[in-house]
Protein backbone atom coordinates (compact mmCIF):
# COMPACT_ATOMS: atom_id res chain seq x y z
CA UNK A 1 0.00 0.00 0.00
CA UNK A 2 1.21 3.48 -0.83
CA UNK A 3 2.37 5.53 2.13
CA UNK A 4 0.23 8.66 2.48
CA UNK A 5 2.15 11.94 2.86
CA UNK A 6 0.74 15.05 4.49
CA UNK A 7 1.88 18.62 4.92
CA UNK A 8 2.49 19.06 8.64
CA UNK A 9 3.50 22.70 8.61
CA UNK A 10 4.37 25.60 6.32
CA UNK A 11 6.33 28.83 6.47
CA UNK A 12 6.63 31.75 4.07
CA UNK A 13 8.89 34.77 4.03
CA UNK A 14 7.21 37.53 1.98
CA UNK A 15 8.38 37.85 -1.63
CA UNK A 16 9.93 41.23 -2.40
CA UNK A 17 13.23 43.09 -2.06
CA UNK A 18 15.05 42.92 1.28
CA UNK A 19 18.42 44.62 0.89
CA UNK A 20 19.22 44.28 4.59
CA UNK A 21 18.62 40.51 4.76
CA UNK A 22 20.82 37.64 3.55
CA UNK A 23 19.31 34.74 1.64
CA UNK A 24 20.15 32.64 4.70
CA UNK A 25 18.04 34.92 6.91
CA UNK A 26 15.09 34.64 4.51
CA UNK A 27 15.37 30.85 4.69
CA UNK A 28 15.65 30.81 8.48
CA UNK A 29 12.38 32.75 8.81
CA UNK A 30 10.45 30.36 6.55
CA UNK A 31 11.95 27.17 8.00
CA UNK A 32 11.38 28.33 11.58
CA UNK A 33 7.68 28.96 10.88
CA UNK A 34 7.20 25.59 9.17
CA UNK A 35 8.91 23.64 11.96
CA UNK A 36 6.87 25.54 14.55
CA UNK A 37 3.55 24.64 12.93
CA UNK A 38 4.65 21.02 12.52
CA UNK A 39 5.65 20.87 16.18
CA UNK A 40 9.06 19.77 15.02
CA UNK A 41 12.40 20.62 16.65
CA UNK A 42 15.64 21.21 14.75
CA UNK A 43 16.34 17.46 14.84
CA UNK A 44 12.76 16.49 14.09
CA UNK A 45 13.27 15.49 10.45
CA UNK A 46 15.46 12.88 8.76
CA UNK A 47 16.23 14.65 5.49
CA UNK A 48 16.12 18.15 4.05
CA UNK A 49 15.87 19.35 0.44
CA UNK A 50 16.53 22.98 -0.47
CA UNK A 51 15.50 24.43 -3.84
CA UNK A 52 17.60 27.34 -5.05
CA UNK A 53 19.25 28.56 -8.24
CA UNK A 54 21.32 31.66 -7.46
CA UNK A 55 22.31 31.10 -3.80
CA UNK A 56 25.70 29.46 -4.34
CA UNK A 57 27.48 26.66 -2.55
CA UNK A 58 25.71 24.73 0.24
CA UNK A 59 22.97 27.36 0.52
CA UNK A 60 20.52 25.04 2.28
CA UNK A 61 23.21 23.90 4.70
CA UNK A 62 23.81 27.50 5.72
CA UNK A 63 20.13 27.99 6.58
CA UNK A 64 19.95 24.82 8.66
CA UNK A 65 23.32 25.48 10.31
CA UNK A 66 21.86 28.71 11.67
CA UNK A 67 19.16 26.66 13.41
CA UNK A 68 21.24 23.73 14.68
CA UNK A 69 19.22 21.59 12.30
CA UNK A 70 22.04 19.56 10.76
CA UNK A 71 23.40 16.03 10.80
CA UNK A 72 20.75 14.60 8.49
CA UNK A 73 21.27 14.55 4.70
CA UNK A 74 20.76 18.02 3.23
CA UNK A 75 20.48 18.20 -0.55
CA UNK A 76 20.44 21.41 -2.56
CA UNK A 77 18.26 21.12 -5.64
CA UNK A 78 18.50 23.26 -8.78
CA UNK A 79 15.71 22.82 -11.30
CA UNK A 80 15.18 26.40 -12.51
CA UNK A 81 11.72 27.80 -11.81
CA UNK A 82 10.64 24.31 -10.72
CA UNK A 83 13.39 23.92 -8.08
CA UNK A 84 10.93 23.88 -5.17
CA UNK A 85 8.69 21.37 -6.92
CA UNK A 86 11.68 19.13 -7.59
CA UNK A 87 12.71 19.37 -3.93
CA UNK A 88 9.15 18.53 -2.84
CA UNK A 89 9.10 15.46 -5.09
CA UNK A 90 12.34 14.20 -3.53
CA UNK A 91 10.88 14.73 -0.06
CA UNK A 92 7.71 12.83 -0.91
CA UNK A 93 9.76 9.94 -2.30
CA UNK A 94 11.93 9.82 0.84
CA UNK A 95 8.79 9.28 2.93
CA UNK A 96 7.04 6.91 0.53
CA UNK A 97 10.16 4.73 0.42
CA UNK A 98 9.93 4.26 4.18
CA UNK A 99 13.35 5.85 4.69
CA UNK A 100 11.97 8.93 6.48
CA UNK A 101 8.95 9.82 8.59
CA UNK A 102 9.43 13.57 8.41
CA UNK A 103 11.20 15.66 5.75
CA UNK A 104 11.87 19.39 5.53
CA UNK A 105 11.57 20.95 2.07
CA UNK A 106 12.36 24.61 1.54
CA UNK A 107 13.26 27.09 -1.18
CA UNK A 108 15.28 30.30 -0.96
CA UNK A 109 16.34 33.00 -3.41
CA UNK A 110 17.71 36.48 -3.87
CA UNK A 111 17.47 37.23 -7.58
CA UNK A 112 19.59 39.76 -9.47
CA UNK A 113 17.57 42.71 -10.82
CA UNK A 114 16.27 43.08 -14.35
CA UNK A 115 16.38 40.52 -17.16
CA UNK A 116 17.64 37.33 -15.57
CA UNK A 117 21.26 36.65 -16.51
CA UNK A 118 21.86 32.94 -16.57
CA UNK A 119 25.06 30.90 -16.73
CA UNK A 120 22.93 28.64 -18.92
CA UNK A 121 23.83 30.81 -21.92
CA UNK A 122 27.30 30.77 -23.42
CA UNK A 123 28.84 34.30 -23.61
CA UNK A 124 28.60 34.34 -27.41
CA UNK A 125 24.85 33.75 -27.23
CA UNK A 126 24.55 36.80 -25.02
CA UNK A 127 26.75 38.78 -27.45
CA UNK A 128 24.59 37.70 -30.39
CA UNK A 129 21.37 38.81 -28.66
CA UNK A 130 20.09 35.23 -28.48
CA UNK A 131 19.95 35.00 -24.67
CA UNK A 132 16.89 37.15 -24.08
CA UNK A 133 14.46 35.29 -21.82
CA UNK A 134 11.44 37.62 -22.35
CA UNK A 135 11.87 37.27 -26.12
CA UNK A 136 11.32 33.54 -25.82
CA UNK A 137 8.27 34.32 -23.66
CA UNK A 138 7.05 36.65 -26.41
CA UNK A 139 7.34 33.99 -29.13
CA UNK A 140 5.24 31.60 -27.04
CA UNK A 141 2.76 34.42 -26.43
CA UNK A 142 2.51 35.16 -30.15
CA UNK A 143 1.96 31.47 -30.91
CA UNK A 144 -0.79 31.29 -28.25
CA UNK A 145 -2.53 34.39 -29.65
CA UNK A 146 -2.46 32.82 -33.11
CA UNK A 147 -3.53 29.30 -32.11
CA UNK A 148 -6.01 30.06 -29.32
CA UNK A 149 -7.58 33.32 -30.55
CA UNK A 150 -6.23 35.28 -27.60
CA UNK A 151 -6.39 39.07 -27.94
CA UNK A 152 -4.03 41.68 -26.50
CA UNK A 153 -6.87 42.76 -24.18
CA UNK A 154 -7.19 39.20 -22.87
CA UNK A 155 -3.45 38.99 -22.24
CA UNK A 156 -3.71 42.24 -20.31
CA UNK A 157 -6.73 40.97 -18.41
CA UNK A 158 -4.69 38.09 -16.93
CA UNK A 159 -2.46 40.70 -15.34
CA UNK A 160 -5.47 42.73 -14.17
CA UNK A 161 -7.01 39.62 -12.59
CA UNK A 162 -3.84 38.50 -10.82
CA UNK A 163 -3.06 41.97 -9.47
CA UNK A 164 -6.64 42.24 -8.22
CA UNK A 165 -6.13 38.97 -6.33
CA UNK A 166 -2.69 40.01 -5.10
CA UNK A 167 -4.09 43.05 -3.28
CA UNK A 168 -5.27 40.60 -0.61
CA UNK A 169 -1.95 38.77 -0.25
CA UNK A 170 0.31 40.17 2.48
CA UNK A 171 3.19 38.04 1.14
CA UNK A 172 3.06 39.60 -2.36
CA UNK A 173 5.50 42.22 -3.66
CA UNK A 174 2.92 44.26 -5.60
CA UNK A 175 -0.40 44.79 -3.79
CA UNK A 176 -2.01 47.20 -6.17
CA UNK A 177 -4.74 46.93 -8.79
CA UNK A 178 -3.95 47.79 -12.39
CA UNK A 179 -6.58 48.82 -14.94
CA UNK A 180 -6.73 47.22 -18.37
CA UNK A 181 -5.67 50.56 -19.85
CA UNK A 182 -2.69 50.77 -17.50
CA UNK A 183 -1.47 47.31 -18.54
CA UNK A 184 -2.07 48.01 -22.26
CA UNK A 185 -0.37 51.38 -21.88
CA UNK A 186 2.74 50.06 -20.11
CA UNK A 187 5.98 50.01 -22.13
CA UNK A 188 6.51 47.29 -24.73
CA UNK A 189 9.25 44.86 -23.66
CA UNK A 190 9.01 42.28 -26.46
CA UNK A 191 5.76 42.46 -28.42
CA UNK A 192 3.11 41.33 -27.64
CA UNK A 193 4.37 41.47 -24.03
CA UNK A 194 4.33 44.74 -22.12
CA UNK A 195 6.01 45.56 -18.82
CA UNK A 196 2.94 44.95 -16.64
CA UNK A 197 2.42 41.57 -18.29
CA UNK A 198 5.77 40.31 -16.97
CA UNK A 199 6.63 39.17 -13.47
CA UNK A 200 9.54 40.62 -11.57
CA UNK A 201 12.43 38.49 -10.31
CA UNK A 202 12.83 39.08 -6.56
CA UNK A 203 13.63 37.52 -3.16
CA UNK A 204 11.84 35.24 -0.76
CA UNK A 205 11.68 31.87 0.97
CA UNK A 206 9.11 29.14 1.56
CA UNK A 207 9.20 25.95 3.63
CA UNK A 208 7.06 22.86 4.00
CA UNK A 209 7.33 20.01 6.52
CA UNK A 210 6.21 16.69 5.02
CA UNK A 211 5.18 13.81 7.25
CA UNK A 212 4.05 10.23 6.88
CA UNK A 213 0.38 10.20 7.81
CA UNK A 214 -0.32 8.77 11.27
CA UNK A 215 -3.14 9.32 13.75
CA UNK A 216 -5.95 11.83 13.42
CA UNK A 217 -5.68 15.45 12.36
CA UNK A 218 -8.51 17.73 11.30
CA UNK A 219 -8.36 19.30 7.80
CA UNK A 220 -5.32 17.21 6.91
CA UNK A 221 -3.73 18.20 3.57
CA UNK A 222 -2.36 15.29 1.56
CA UNK A 223 0.32 15.50 -1.12
CA UNK A 224 -1.27 13.38 -3.81
CA UNK A 225 1.36 13.86 -6.50
CA UNK A 226 4.61 15.73 -7.14
CA UNK A 227 5.76 15.15 -10.71
CA UNK A 228 8.77 16.64 -12.46
CA UNK A 229 9.50 16.39 -16.17
CA UNK A 230 11.93 17.93 -18.67
CA UNK A 231 11.61 18.73 -22.39
CA UNK A 232 11.44 16.22 -25.21
CA UNK A 233 14.29 16.40 -27.73
CA UNK A 234 13.65 18.82 -30.60
CA UNK A 235 10.97 21.00 -28.95
CA UNK A 236 11.98 24.39 -30.34
CA UNK A 237 9.94 26.58 -27.98
CA UNK A 238 10.50 24.40 -24.92
CA UNK A 239 11.67 26.25 -21.84
CA UNK A 240 15.17 24.82 -22.37
CA UNK A 241 15.66 27.76 -24.79
CA UNK A 242 17.39 25.76 -27.55
CA UNK A 243 18.90 27.27 -30.71
CA UNK A 244 16.94 24.99 -32.99
CA UNK A 245 14.34 22.24 -33.00
CA UNK A 246 12.26 20.02 -35.21
CA UNK A 247 9.26 20.93 -37.37
CA UNK A 248 6.80 19.08 -35.17
CA UNK A 249 3.81 20.82 -33.61
CA UNK A 250 2.48 17.68 -31.93
CA UNK A 251 5.30 17.40 -29.42
CA UNK A 252 3.99 17.66 -25.83
CA UNK A 253 5.54 20.43 -23.72
CA UNK A 254 7.31 19.67 -20.39
CA UNK A 255 4.26 20.90 -18.45
CA UNK A 256 1.98 18.52 -20.34
CA UNK A 257 4.27 15.62 -19.50
CA UNK A 258 4.38 16.59 -15.82
CA UNK A 259 0.61 17.13 -15.69
CA UNK A 260 -0.15 13.72 -17.17
CA UNK A 261 2.17 12.06 -14.66
CA UNK A 262 0.71 14.00 -11.73
CA UNK A 263 -2.94 13.33 -12.63
CA UNK A 264 -2.16 9.64 -12.94
CA UNK A 265 -0.20 9.56 -9.68
CA UNK A 266 -3.01 11.36 -7.83
CA UNK A 267 -5.92 9.60 -9.51
CA UNK A 268 -7.35 13.05 -10.17
CA UNK A 269 -8.69 14.64 -13.38
CA UNK A 270 -8.47 18.34 -14.24
CA UNK A 271 -12.25 18.62 -13.70
CA UNK A 272 -11.74 17.62 -10.04
CA UNK A 273 -9.61 20.69 -9.27
CA UNK A 274 -11.15 23.53 -7.25
CA UNK A 275 -8.27 25.94 -7.86
CA UNK A 276 -4.76 26.14 -9.26
CA UNK A 277 -1.63 28.19 -8.79
CA UNK A 278 0.15 28.15 -12.15
CA UNK A 279 3.29 29.63 -13.68
CA UNK A 280 2.52 33.19 -14.79
CA UNK A 281 5.99 34.59 -15.43
CA UNK A 282 4.14 36.46 -18.14
CA UNK A 283 0.41 36.78 -18.68
CA UNK A 284 0.45 34.55 -21.79
CA UNK A 285 2.27 31.90 -19.79
CA UNK A 286 -0.72 31.60 -17.42
CA UNK A 287 -3.06 30.93 -20.35
CA UNK A 288 -0.64 28.49 -21.95
CA UNK A 289 -0.23 26.76 -18.57
CA UNK A 290 -4.01 26.36 -18.33
CA UNK A 291 -4.07 24.65 -21.72
CA UNK A 292 -1.07 22.47 -20.92
CA UNK A 293 -2.56 21.43 -17.58
CA UNK A 294 -5.95 20.60 -19.12
CA UNK A 295 -7.75 23.38 -17.20
CA UNK A 296 -9.24 24.24 -20.58
CA UNK A 297 -9.07 22.52 -23.96
CA UNK A 298 -6.26 23.24 -26.41
CA UNK A 299 -7.04 26.39 -28.34
CA UNK A 300 -9.63 27.46 -25.77
CA UNK A 301 -7.59 29.78 -23.57
CA UNK A 302 -9.05 32.89 -25.20
CA UNK A 303 -12.59 31.76 -24.53
CA UNK A 304 -11.71 30.67 -20.99
CA UNK A 305 -10.41 34.10 -20.05
CA UNK A 306 -13.22 35.89 -21.94
CA UNK A 307 -15.76 33.96 -19.88
CA UNK A 308 -13.86 34.83 -16.69
CA UNK A 309 -13.70 31.16 -15.73
CA UNK A 310 -10.44 31.63 -13.80
CA UNK A 311 -11.54 34.69 -11.80
CA UNK A 312 -12.18 34.53 -8.07
CA UNK A 313 -15.84 33.50 -7.90
CA UNK A 314 -15.55 31.66 -11.22
CA UNK A 315 -15.80 27.89 -11.54
CA UNK A 316 -12.06 27.33 -11.03
CA UNK A 317 -9.96 30.27 -9.87
CA UNK A 318 -6.37 30.40 -11.12
CA UNK A 319 -3.71 32.18 -9.07
CA UNK A 320 -5.87 33.42 -6.17
CA UNK A 321 -2.58 34.40 -4.48
CA UNK A 322 -2.05 36.99 -7.23
CA UNK A 323 0.41 34.69 -8.98
CA UNK A 324 4.00 35.52 -9.74
CA UNK A 325 2.77 38.70 -11.46
CA UNK A 326 1.84 40.02 -7.99
CA UNK A 327 4.25 38.10 -5.79
CA UNK A 328 7.35 38.31 -7.99
CA UNK A 329 9.50 35.29 -8.70
CA UNK A 330 12.26 34.13 -6.36
CA UNK A 331 13.14 31.04 -8.45
CA UNK A 332 13.98 28.56 -5.70
CA UNK A 333 11.07 29.65 -3.49
CA UNK A 334 8.28 30.23 -6.01
CA UNK A 335 7.03 26.64 -6.38
CA UNK A 336 6.90 26.08 -2.61
CA UNK A 337 5.26 29.49 -2.22
CA UNK A 338 2.41 28.05 -4.30
CA UNK A 339 2.28 24.97 -2.05
CA UNK A 340 2.03 27.13 1.07
CA UNK A 341 -0.83 29.11 -0.53
CA UNK A 342 -2.66 25.96 -1.57
CA UNK A 343 -2.23 24.45 1.91
CA UNK A 344 -3.87 27.55 3.41
CA UNK A 345 -6.63 27.40 0.79
CA UNK A 346 -7.42 23.74 1.49
CA UNK A 347 -7.43 24.34 5.24
CA UNK A 348 -9.74 27.32 4.85
CA UNK A 349 -7.09 29.70 6.19
CA UNK A 350 -6.64 31.93 3.12
CA UNK A 351 -8.67 34.83 4.51
CA UNK A 352 -9.90 37.29 1.85
CA UNK A 353 -8.30 35.10 -0.87
CA UNK A 354 -10.23 32.01 0.18
CA UNK A 355 -11.78 29.84 -2.54
CA UNK A 356 -14.85 28.53 -0.69
CA UNK A 357 -14.97 24.79 -0.12
CA UNK A 358 -11.67 24.03 -1.88
CA UNK A 359 -10.80 20.33 -1.63
CA UNK A 360 -8.40 19.59 -4.50
CA UNK A 361 -5.70 21.98 -5.75
CA UNK A 362 -2.84 22.03 -8.22
CA UNK A 363 0.48 23.89 -8.23
CA UNK A 364 2.53 24.30 -11.42
CA UNK A 365 5.91 25.78 -12.27
CA UNK A 366 7.98 25.55 -15.44
CA UNK A 367 11.23 27.08 -16.58
CA UNK A 368 14.85 26.74 -17.52
CA UNK A 369 16.23 23.28 -17.94
CA UNK A 370 13.59 22.63 -19.08
CA UNK A 371 11.93 21.68 -15.81
CA UNK A 372 8.20 21.44 -15.23
CA UNK A 373 6.69 20.53 -11.89
CA UNK A 374 3.06 19.69 -11.13
CA UNK A 375 1.96 19.11 -7.53
CA UNK A 376 -1.54 18.00 -6.53
CA UNK A 377 -2.82 18.48 -2.98
CA UNK A 378 -6.16 17.46 -1.49
CA UNK A 379 -8.01 17.33 1.78
CA UNK B 1 37.93 46.13 -41.09
CA UNK B 2 38.65 42.52 -40.16
CA UNK B 3 35.52 40.47 -39.50
CA UNK B 4 35.21 37.66 -36.98
CA UNK B 5 32.25 35.37 -36.30
CA UNK B 6 30.59 35.71 -32.89
CA UNK B 7 31.42 32.03 -32.42
CA UNK B 8 33.41 29.56 -34.52
CA UNK B 9 31.54 26.76 -36.25
CA UNK B 10 28.12 28.42 -36.51
CA UNK B 11 28.42 29.57 -40.12
CA UNK B 12 30.75 30.01 -43.08
CA UNK B 13 31.05 33.47 -44.55
CA UNK B 14 33.21 34.59 -47.51
CA UNK B 15 34.70 38.01 -48.22
CA UNK B 16 31.76 38.89 -50.47
CA UNK B 17 29.47 38.58 -47.46
CA UNK B 18 27.86 35.35 -48.70
CA UNK B 19 27.60 32.31 -46.54
CA UNK B 20 25.48 29.68 -44.85
CA UNK B 21 24.74 28.24 -41.45
CA UNK B 22 26.42 24.94 -40.62
CA UNK B 23 23.97 22.31 -39.45
CA UNK B 24 24.43 18.58 -39.16
CA UNK B 25 22.45 15.56 -40.28
CA UNK B 26 22.38 12.37 -38.24
CA UNK B 27 23.50 9.25 -40.12
CA UNK B 28 21.27 7.10 -37.89
CA UNK B 29 17.91 8.95 -37.71
CA UNK B 30 18.35 11.31 -40.64
CA UNK B 31 17.27 14.39 -38.71
CA UNK B 32 19.01 17.77 -38.78
CA UNK B 33 20.20 19.95 -35.93
CA UNK B 34 21.94 23.31 -35.46
CA UNK B 35 24.59 24.23 -34.33
CA UNK B 36 26.43 21.19 -35.65
CA UNK B 37 27.59 18.51 -33.26
CA UNK B 38 28.94 15.01 -33.86
CA UNK B 39 26.35 13.74 -31.35
CA UNK B 40 22.72 13.63 -32.42
CA UNK B 41 20.55 15.57 -29.92
CA UNK B 42 17.51 13.45 -30.86
CA UNK B 43 18.76 9.84 -30.92
CA UNK B 44 22.33 9.94 -29.48
CA UNK B 45 23.68 8.82 -32.86
CA UNK B 46 27.43 9.41 -33.14
CA UNK B 47 27.72 9.95 -36.87
CA UNK B 48 26.31 13.36 -37.61
CA UNK B 49 27.77 15.05 -40.68
CA UNK B 50 28.19 18.80 -40.77
CA UNK B 51 26.48 20.28 -43.86
CA UNK B 52 25.38 23.71 -45.09
CA UNK B 53 21.79 24.60 -44.21
CA UNK B 54 19.34 26.27 -46.59
CA UNK B 55 19.80 30.02 -46.80
CA UNK B 56 16.07 30.51 -47.43
CA UNK B 57 13.24 29.70 -45.06
CA UNK B 58 9.84 30.83 -43.85
CA UNK B 59 8.95 32.91 -40.83
CA UNK B 60 7.19 31.02 -38.00
CA UNK B 61 7.15 33.49 -35.10
CA UNK B 62 8.65 36.92 -34.43
CA UNK B 63 9.10 39.60 -31.81
CA UNK B 64 11.37 42.57 -31.11
CA UNK B 65 13.94 43.01 -28.36
CA UNK B 66 13.62 46.61 -27.18
CA UNK B 67 15.90 46.70 -24.12
CA UNK B 68 19.60 45.84 -24.20
CA UNK B 69 19.96 42.37 -22.64
CA UNK B 70 22.87 41.45 -20.36
CA UNK B 71 26.12 40.61 -22.18
CA UNK B 72 24.97 42.26 -25.43
CA UNK B 73 26.87 45.23 -26.88
CA UNK B 74 25.00 45.68 -30.16
CA UNK B 75 22.18 47.99 -31.10
CA UNK B 76 18.57 47.76 -29.96
CA UNK B 77 15.88 47.25 -31.04
CA UNK B 78 16.48 44.09 -33.01
CA UNK B 79 14.17 41.37 -34.26
CA UNK B 80 14.03 37.86 -32.85
CA UNK B 81 12.12 34.85 -34.10
CA UNK B 82 11.89 31.34 -35.46
CA UNK B 83 12.62 30.41 -39.09
CA UNK B 84 11.57 27.10 -40.60
CA UNK B 85 14.00 25.50 -43.05
CA UNK B 86 13.36 22.83 -45.68
CA UNK B 87 15.53 20.42 -43.66
CA UNK B 88 12.66 20.03 -41.17
CA UNK B 89 14.48 22.30 -38.77
CA UNK B 90 13.33 25.42 -36.94
CA UNK B 91 16.09 27.86 -36.06
CA UNK B 92 15.99 30.52 -33.34
CA UNK B 93 17.52 33.63 -34.85
CA UNK B 94 17.84 37.38 -34.92
CA UNK B 95 15.65 39.05 -37.52
CA UNK B 96 16.88 42.04 -39.47
CA UNK B 97 13.42 43.61 -39.60
CA UNK B 98 12.28 45.15 -36.32
CA UNK B 99 9.09 46.62 -37.74
CA UNK B 100 6.47 43.97 -36.99
CA UNK B 101 4.17 45.57 -39.61
CA UNK B 102 6.49 44.24 -42.32
CA UNK B 103 6.44 40.68 -40.98
CA UNK B 104 3.78 38.01 -41.37
CA UNK B 105 3.49 34.33 -40.58
CA UNK B 106 4.94 32.13 -43.31
CA UNK B 107 6.66 34.89 -45.29
CA UNK B 108 9.85 33.93 -47.18
CA UNK B 109 13.05 34.90 -45.39
CA UNK B 110 16.71 34.77 -46.37
CA UNK B 111 19.91 34.44 -44.40
CA UNK B 112 22.20 37.41 -44.00
CA UNK B 113 25.05 38.43 -41.77
CA UNK B 114 25.02 41.47 -39.52
CA UNK B 115 27.52 43.39 -37.42
CA UNK B 116 27.07 43.13 -33.65
CA UNK B 117 29.86 45.33 -32.31
CA UNK B 118 33.58 46.07 -32.68
CA UNK B 119 35.71 44.03 -30.29
CA UNK B 120 38.71 45.13 -28.22
CA UNK B 121 41.08 44.31 -31.13
CA UNK B 122 39.18 46.56 -33.53
CA UNK B 123 37.53 43.67 -35.34
CA UNK B 124 33.92 43.62 -36.50
CA UNK B 125 32.03 40.82 -34.72
CA UNK B 126 29.32 39.37 -36.99
CA UNK B 127 26.46 36.95 -36.55
CA UNK B 128 23.65 35.43 -38.60
CA UNK B 129 20.23 36.94 -39.07
CA UNK B 130 17.22 36.47 -41.33
CA UNK B 131 15.55 39.22 -43.38
CA UNK B 132 12.40 39.28 -45.56
CA UNK B 133 13.46 37.66 -48.84
CA UNK B 134 11.99 40.33 -51.13
CA UNK B 135 13.60 43.25 -49.32
CA UNK B 136 16.88 43.45 -51.25
CA UNK B 137 16.00 41.58 -54.41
Amino acid sequence: MTVAVEIAGVGLHPFGRFAEKSVTALGVAAVRAALREAGSGPQGFQAAYCGTVYSGVAAGHKVLSALGATGMPIVNVEAGCASGGAALGLGVEAIRSGRCDTVLVFGIEKMPRGIIRSSFFEPWREAAGLAVTPAYFALRAQRLMRDSDVTAEQLAYVSVKNHRNGVHNPYAMFRKEFSLDAVLGSPIVCPPLRLYMLCSPNEGAAAVVLRRVAGERPRRVFVRAAALRSHLPGNVLGEHTPMSGLTDDSMPAPSELAARAAYEEAGVAPEDLDLAEVQDTDSARELLSCEELGLCAKGEAGRMIAERRTDMGGPRPVNPSGGLLSKGEPLGASALGQIVELYWQLRGDAGPRQVPGAKVALGHTVGRGANASVVILSL
Amino acid sequence: MERVPVSEGLFELNDAGEGHLIGARCGACGRWHFPASADCPYCAGEQCQARPLSTQGTLCLFTTVTNRPPGYEGEVPFGFGVIELAEGLRVITRLSATDAERLRFGMPMRLEFVRLHVDGDGREVVTYSFAPAEASR
